[in-house]
């Protein structure tokens, strides 16, 4: 909690994970897959410049290049940056220079890592190496880093860059492109009071300034009027089914692990609410569920929101009192 | 009238409003965030929300980590009864390209444009990360400052740039955002240690949320909502190459381009707001936009202080062109030029002129 938090604002660690399953064109793939096989390859745009990494279209004119070229593993700082303070997925654990590299025989420069003991052992026009990765599977890090050529080592190499025919056994054709992104998430203040509420097992929404909506849950704004709701409103706890769903497929998460189909997930709405919110309906076979039913929460111990709802044995809701929540 | 006419239809920015910028801003929701906003943005044209003919937004679901995040801040403008609206997942600019467009195909003759971002909640050096090439560069994670540093390294190689003369382009900055009550970081700021050297925390843009907005309007109707419209007379945007090593990172072609195809060379300009997150940047952006090196060329450049100042993430560049109108709006500027970026390096870059009318 910061200075500058309310102490009713919540905040909570939010991890987003996404594998991206990436295919591989031709170009890309022979040149993964030449990483693996620890061959740099490039491809030749039409007029005669060799690029690495290899593109599949020239930047310029957008003409289709399959022409792969070798070209060494060796080549010359065109920049740096001298990086102290490696960020926690980066190619180095320890502090190095990010470094874009003409390998010898390219015409474009590829990005990667320069393992150097400080920024003094660097600098622009110096020769580095490729170091391949132990373990390579076809991914731009079967390159572990550059690290600086030998003090000795031979000169530019001078020779263009060798044709290849790009023919590897077993040619990798895919990526899987993986993310992960930590945040703390904070609903703001209209949702913290809507779930430190349901902490009390009261359920609160906001009503709007100008068309006396009650919105439940509350997100700050009438989508109506386009202004904060700020007039907090406690409704419930029972109300009213608007519509429903039979539900007939086994959802596979930990939520609804113990719960059998078919059951009836559906719209409720809360007494004082002019919206309605969801909620699964139990106590009840499924197929006596019905619009207008009249619902209650049921809490389990330590829910942190209703399990679900049952029937409160009212009399149902004539139409007309909740057709506008449809 | 505004001087040049190249479109089918004028069009004008007629108001611009901006949130203070903060580095977090944890008690408000992004629609929380953005209402006040677009409430004072509309207040200052007098229109209603439901007489805008189109609306667009720009925002980045990678910011907020969550999907469609957009949708949440759609309350903010009323969209019901359902309204003509779009999105983009890019800076606010873009979002205000697309109405402009909007706007000369006659389907609407005022837009409400807005962005905003809130970096706060993760890291926005990892999460700009993701926009990069997902084959080559994603899976190495160099973060933006990275990215930046190399550019500044190869000015600095090509001796158009020196790491006293970035200091020099922090400081100017920060000075001029002593005028500018919105602006995060104002007045005398440390250079600071090297983040990614040759950078130091002074070259770099402050963390922060916020938002933005403007109201377009064509012709007459811009006339009517505005006393002195800053009237759009030529606006395009341009893409570098994906692959930074293919670039020439010293310089800025499609910036150059853009500002030609929008008509920048054709007159002087006395305001220009530049896009430039990092103090390397101006140095690029002055010599693609042919602003001169420095002060005393009769130019006023980032007045507000620019993205050294406040850099809300998916706003900044929509402020360039609202902090530019602004200054037409209250007669201190006759011509201005405002630049937008997003991705690596200045890799895609917007250009708008934008003029008064002459007394
Ligand atoms: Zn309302």
């Amino acid at each position: 909690m910061t200075a500058a938090s309310p102490p009713q604002v919540l905040r909570a660690p939010l991890v987003v994970e996404f594998p991206f399953t990436r295919s591989l064109g031709p170009v890309q793939s022979a040149f993964l897959t030449g990483l693996r096989e620890r061959v740099v390859l490039g491809v030749r745009t039409g007029d005669g410049r060799v690029m690495v990494p290899p593109v599949e279209y020239d930047p310029v004119t957008a003409e289709e290049i399959r022409e792969l070229v070798e070209v060494a593993p060796a080549g010359t700082v065109t920049t740096w940056a001298w990086n102290g303070d490696p960020r926690p997925q980066q190619p180095l654990a320890t502090p190095f220079a990010w470094v874009l590299v003409r390998l010898d025989g390219a015409d474009t420069a590829i990005l990667h890592a320069l393992d150097a003991p400080g920024p003094d052992a660097v600098r622009t026009g110096m020769r580095v190496r490729i170091r391949w990765a132990a373990d390579r599977t076809g991914a731009i890090t079967d390159i572990a880093c550059f690290e600086p050529e030998a003090r000795g080592a031979r000169e530019p190499d001078a020779r263009p860059a060798a044709p290849h025919d790009g023919a590897f056994a077993d040619p990798v054709t895919g990526i899987v492109a993986e993310a992960r992104l930590d945040y703390t998430y904070s609903p703001g203040r209209a949702q913290s009071a809507y779930i430190n509420a349901l902490a009390e097992r009261r359920t609160v929404g906001e009503r709007c300034p100008s068309c006396h909506k009650v919105y439940v849950p509350p997100r700050g704004a009438c989508p109506t009027c386009g202004v904060a709701t700020t007039d907090r409103v406690e409704v419930g706890p029972a109300g009213t089914v608007t519509t429903y769903c039979v539900v007939n497929i086994k959802a596979r998460n930990a939520m609804s692990d113990g719960i059998e189909v078919p059951y009836v997930y559906a719209h409720i709405a809360l007494d004082g609410a002019d919206l309605a919110l969801h909620g699964r309906i139990g106590g009840i076979p499924y197929d006596q569920v019905r619009m207008g039913l009249r619902v209650e929460p049921v809490w389990t111990d330590g829910g942190r929101y209703p399990d679900h709802y049952r029937p409160t044995g009212e009399p149902d809701a004539d139409y007309d009192a909740y057709k506008e929540l449809i | 009238m505004p001087r040049t006419s190249r479109y089918a239809r004028d069009v004008a920015v007629v108001a611009f409003a901006q949130s203070d910028h903060l580095r977090r801003t944890d008690e408000l929701s992004e629609v929380e965030m953005v209402m006040p906003v677009l409430h004072e943005v509309l207040a200052a044209t007098g229109l209603k929300a439901g007489e805008i003919g189109f609306t667009c937004s720009g925002s980045s679901d990678y910011l907020a980590g969550r999907a469609f995040s957009f949708t949440m801040t759609l309350d903010g403008v009323g969209a019901w009864p359902p309204i003509s609206e779009s999105h983009v997942e890019m800076d606010g600019a873009w979002a205000l390209y697309e109405a402009w467009v909007k706007i000369q195909t006659g389907e609407a003759d005022t837009a409400l444009v807005y962005s905003y971002g809130k970096s706060s909640p993760g890291s926005v050096r990892d999460v700009l990360t993701r926009q990069l090439d997902p084959y080559y560069l994603a899976p190495l994670w160099p973060d933006s400052v990275a990215l930046a540093a190399l550019q500044a390294r190869a000015l600095i190689d090509a001796g158009e740039t020196d790491e006293a003369a970035l200091a020099g382009v922090a400081a100017r900055s920060r000075a001029a955002a002593e005028g500018n009550p919105h602006a995060q970081l104002r007045g005398a700021v440390p250079q600071g240690e090297y983040q990614v050297a040759p950078l130091r925390t002074g070259d770099c843009p402050p963390i922060g949320d916020g938002a933005a907005a403007v109201v377009l309007a064509a012709g007459d109707t811009a006339r009517r909502l505005c006393e002195r419209p800053a009237w759009i007379t030529g606006i395009d945007h341009r893409i570098e190459a994906h692959g930074l090593g293919l670039r020439d990172l010293t310089d800025s072609p499609s910036t150059r381009l853009a500002a030609e195809r929008a008509g920048l060379f054709e007159a002087p300009v006395d305001t220009a707001e530049l896009h430039a997150p990092f103090s390397s940047q101006e140095v690029v952006l002055r010599k693609a936009l042919g602003l001169g090196p420095g002060d005393g060329d009769g130019v006023a450049v980032n007045p507000s202080g620019g993205a050294l100042a406040a850099n809300p993430v998916m706003a900044a560049g929509l402020i360039r062109i609202g902090e530019a109108a602004a200054r037409i709006h209250r007669g201190a500027s006759d011509r201005a030029v405002a630049h937008a970026t997003s991705g690596p390096c200045l890799q895609q870059n917007l250009v708008a002129v934008l003029e008064g009318d002459r007394a």
